[in-house]
């Protein structure tokens, strides 16, 4: 069941503390923030969140990027939320359906899901099942450029029982749903249905919405603000104003931060190198919360050398994790073996720990028949052991890490060439057909919160080979198939964390890709400002500013 | 006159042309498009970029997408941003205004401050404010834009607390005191490139008229220095400081660009490197067409202008 409590892995709170991080807020089990305080009776004050990347997107269904979605979380609601801890809360919804409340079938193909009836459009238009209705219908609208279409396209009869009811059936089932509609916006029917072509409505540059905060005005290229929604159905929000304010250059970003400009430095956080000072500076807070994205090499595992598994455990063995994460990333990264952050349910915490073990590397590739040539440089009937790397041109964090990297390889006999490339180039046909050989990247591999990696290591998910997803690494394994079916298809949480857990295990023991850290982003606050609560299990940390505050 | 104007407007619209056809092929060809920003999110396949891609039009042969454009741009339909769904002409208009701030007061900076450190250069010649001119006016053009920016605000923002760190006014004020004091740091910074420009160009001016034989005649009738001066030298002088005031623009809107990156200016810039940044096609090949419009548009009126100012000028 999705609505359970799960603990959070508690190695990163510890690594992060030691590694001299200060408070790890946002890594606990209650995540208040920071020093309690009581919120005032009516909205008070505004706080102005500095971002390096400006909010473009107003429509919640269309594409866009986790700024956008900071927006989104404020202006509109999900049916229901996913909180720090992994449990879902009901937001537009009255409660969660779970086989247990009869709002999933046991089967897991009908959904009946009941609404609040209190809640409002900012324009004074009650909130109904209409609206959700709606709202699947034009996902699922050939004509409108919606997002993705995954979990949405598998919902058949939509039925409106009442207005605050309504039921639909699935195609086949699919446990993630619960995962997806968390992070799906609700938009308002009376609004967007009067308008010719959905993607081009005004509603899109002025949206209307049933969330915390009222649409106030953007300049664009400059900031968005947005004002206290008095008629809000949940508890908050306690500011009047949230403005988001866009400064594209990191060192402005943190400067202003600095002189007092900026109350809330999120969304891309501090540059690694600026922290230790801005953990330093009078008034500031620096929260470390860890992210969904895991820094890793992905390996072509159709590329001669490392379609074996000897040549990518030595691979592994040689690589000085923790030289990079100290030496570069000024030990902020967590080390990690898994796809999964560490905070999510489904996380498997008994996984190998890798070591920096040169020597027995060495070893593994002598007994792989992988041989020394003159050069230094392993060969074996007749294939030697040189790849390229490629990552993101202008990355400096990424390319020196390269550099290391190469001579952590160069010491097994292993021959890295550096091939990077501008964004454009590498994540274009070049990463999507598997046209590299091995590559340095950071990703999330979950679905919203969900564990379910069917897109990234299903063997049907092989672009290159004519699949449908994510699996540009080319990895295929008959029993990670079936548990990936078996997992999209399981309601009880412990029954699919199991599967996940089993999955996890596989994939390290293939080293279908060489795990290196779950990075961690550094988020400043002013003192005084409260309820901010990193949450890894929404795409942005602003997701509950309703709760936010200032500390009379 | 008009002959020649009717002339230099064909050339104009010949040059727009190119401008267009050769900005929209470098464009499209570039590497990645405005979806390649999501090719790594775990929320989007393949699949659905594709989608996109054919929704936006953009799977058709370039030249069909061209047409389509010069049509509609002709019409005077610029089109939708990529980004934000709006209509370029009504985004650019919204970053209009910000620039052209900035460049008025720093180009009142620049004309005033060069032209004055250039005549008393010249008047001066090899004293000691003119060494010290020129070699200011050698660091202002040798150091990046974006270096003074930071000094700037270094100096003035982190350390001294005088003025904000960027952005164009204090969210919720924008009273027209909190609008100068927000446009001081970048307007002097975007003017200290310009003020050397100018002073070198009005000293080298200043110093040929200055050496003109009816400068001797001026002071031969006994004139006072201040008058040959002013009167006589500094007017001429003058003269091609217009073509230079046409032809700067397109620096300036260089130097704006990096100006508005370093303090946060919600301008044209900033804007056009925003777009390029997310490949957002109309609003690139909006501002694009409407610099160089505005390129032409400067360098015709200098050339016009200069007629009138001299009458010795005969155009056509």
């Amino acid at each position: 069941m999705a609505s359970r409590n799960s603990d959070f892995a508690s190695p990163t709170r510890r690594g992060l503390i030691a590694l001299g991080a200060g408070a790890a807020l946002g890594l606990g089990r209650a995540t208040s923030g920071f020093a309690q305080a009581r919120p005032p009776a009516s909205p008070r004050g505004q706080v102005v969140a500095g971002i390096s990347q400006e909010p473009t997107v107003f429509n919640p269904l269309m594409p866009g990027s986790e700024v956008d979605q900071g927006v989104w979380w404020q202006v509109f609601s999900p049916l229901w939320y996913i909180d720090p801890q992994g449990k879902l809360v009901a937001d537009l919804a009255r409660e969660v359906p779970s086989l247990e409340n009869g709002g999933l079938s046991a089967d897991g193909l009908v959904w009946k899901v009941k609404l609040r009836s209190d809640a409002k459009w900012h324009d004074g238009t009650p909130f109904t099942a209409e609206d959700v209705k709606y709202t699947l219908d034009l996902i699922n609208n050939p004509g409108f450029r919606v997002r993705n279409r995954v979990g949405h396209g598998l919902v058949r009869d939509i039925r409106v029982v009442a207005p605050d009811e309504i039921h639909w059936r699935m195609e086949s089932a699919y446990s993630p749903y619960l995962s997806i509609l968390a992070l799906t916006f609700i938009v308002p029917r009376h609004i967007l249905e009067k308008a010719s072509d959905p993607n081009t409505a005004p509603f899109n540059s002025a949206p209307v919405g049933t969330g915390p905060f009222r649409w106030g005005e953007r300049v664009a290229g400059d900031h968005i603000l947005l004002q206290a929604n008095p008629a809000y159905h949940g508890q908050g929000p306690h500011l009047e104003r949230i403005v988001f304010k866009y400064i594209p250059d990191l060192t402005m970003l943190y400067t202003q931060f600095r002189t007092g400009q900026v109350d809330y430095l999120g969304l891309s956080g501090i540059s690694a190198h600026f922290v230790r000072e801005a953990q330093s500076l009078r008034g500031r807070k620096v929260s470390l919360s860890p992210t969904a994205f895991v820094e890793h090499i992905a390996l072509n595992l159709e590329y001669g050398p490392f379609a074996e598994k000897a040549v990518r455990e030595a691979l592994y063995l040689a690589m000085n994790k923790q030289a990079r994460i100290d030496a570069l990333y000024y030990g902020l990264p967590v080390p990690t073996e898994s796809f999964l952050p560490q905070q999510s349910w489904a996380y498997a915490d008994k996984l190998p720990v890798h070591r920096h073990d040169p020597a027995k590397a060495n070893a593994l590739l002598d007994a792989a028949g992988w041989v020394r040539g003159p050069d230094g440089i392993r060969a074996k009937a007749g294939v030697r052991l040189e790849f390229t790397n490629s990552t993101t041109v202008g990355n400096p964090g990424r390319e020196q890490s390269q550099q290391l990297l190469a001579q952590d390889w160069q010491a097994v006999g292993a021959a890295m060439r550096i091939s990077n490339m501008p964004a454009a180039v590498i994540w274009g046909e070049f990463w999507q057909k598997s046209k590299f050989q091995s590559v340095m990247v950071g990703s999330n591999f979950m679905q919203g919160s969900d564990p379910d990696v069917t897109p990234r290591f299903s063997s049907k998910a092989i672009p290159a080979k004519g699949g449908s997803g994510l699996n540009t690494c080319q990895y295929q394994n008959a029993e990670v198939d079936t548990l990936l079916a078996q997992g999209a298809t399981q309601f009880d949480q412990a029954a699919r964390k199991a599967t996940y857990g089993r999955i996890q295990q596989i994939i390290r023991d293939d080293l279908a890709l060489l795990p290196i850290y779950q990075t961690v982003m550094a988020e400043g606050l002013k003192d005084g400002l409260q309820g901010f609560a990193a949450n890894i299990n929404c795409s942005s940390n602003c997701w509950n500013m309703r709760s936010w505050y200032w500390a009379s | 006159m008009g002959r020649y104007l009717l002339q230099r407007l064909g050339q104009c619209l010949l040059l727009l042309a190119l401008v267009s056809m050769i900005g929209f092929a470098i464009l499209h060809l570039a590497p990645g498009g405005p979806l390649s920003q999501f090719a790594l999110s775990s929320q989007m396949s393949q699949e659905d970029l594709d989608r996109i891609t054919r929704q936006l039009g953009l799977d058709r042969p370039l030249l069909a997408q061209y047409l389509d454009w010069l049509w509609r741009m002709l019409r005077g339909d610029w089109g939708l941003s990529f980004r934000d769904g709006a209509p370029v002409s009504a985004v650019i208009g919204s970053h209009l205004r910000a620039t052209f701030e900035l460049m008025a007061v720093s180009t009142v900076i620049a004309i005033g401050l060069g032209c004055w450190i250039g005549i008393l250069g010249a008047v001066r010649r090899y004293s000691l404010f003119d060494t010290l001119a020129t070699i200011g006016a050698m660091v202002a053009l040798s150091i990046p834009t974006f270096w003074f920016g930071l000094i700037a605000i270094y100096l003035f923002s982190v350390q001294l607390g005088w003025l904000p760190a960027g952005n164009r006014q204090t969210i919720g004020d924008g009273s027209p005191l909190d609008l100068l004091h927000h446009l001081i740091a970048p307007a002097l910074v975007l003017a200290l490139v310009e003020t050397a420009i100018w002073a070198r160009f009005m000293r080298s001016a200043m110093l040929e008229v200055i050496g003109q034989d009816y400068i001797r005649t001026a002071r031969a009738k006994g004139l006072p220095e201040r008058q040959v001066l002013r009167g006589h030298a500094t007017r001429n002088a003058l003269l091609p400081m217009i073509t230079l005031a046409g032809l700067q623009f397109p620096t300036l809107l260089g130097g704006a660009l990096v100006t508005e990156t370093v303090f946060t200016w919600p301008g044209m810039g900033r804007l056009f490197l925003d777009s390029i940044e997310y490949r957002d096609y109309p609003v690139v090949m909006g501002i694009l067409m409407f610099s160089a419009v505005m390129v032409l548009l400067g360098s015709l009126l200098a050339d016009m202008l200069y007629a009138v100012a001299d009458p010795r000028i005969r155009m056509g």
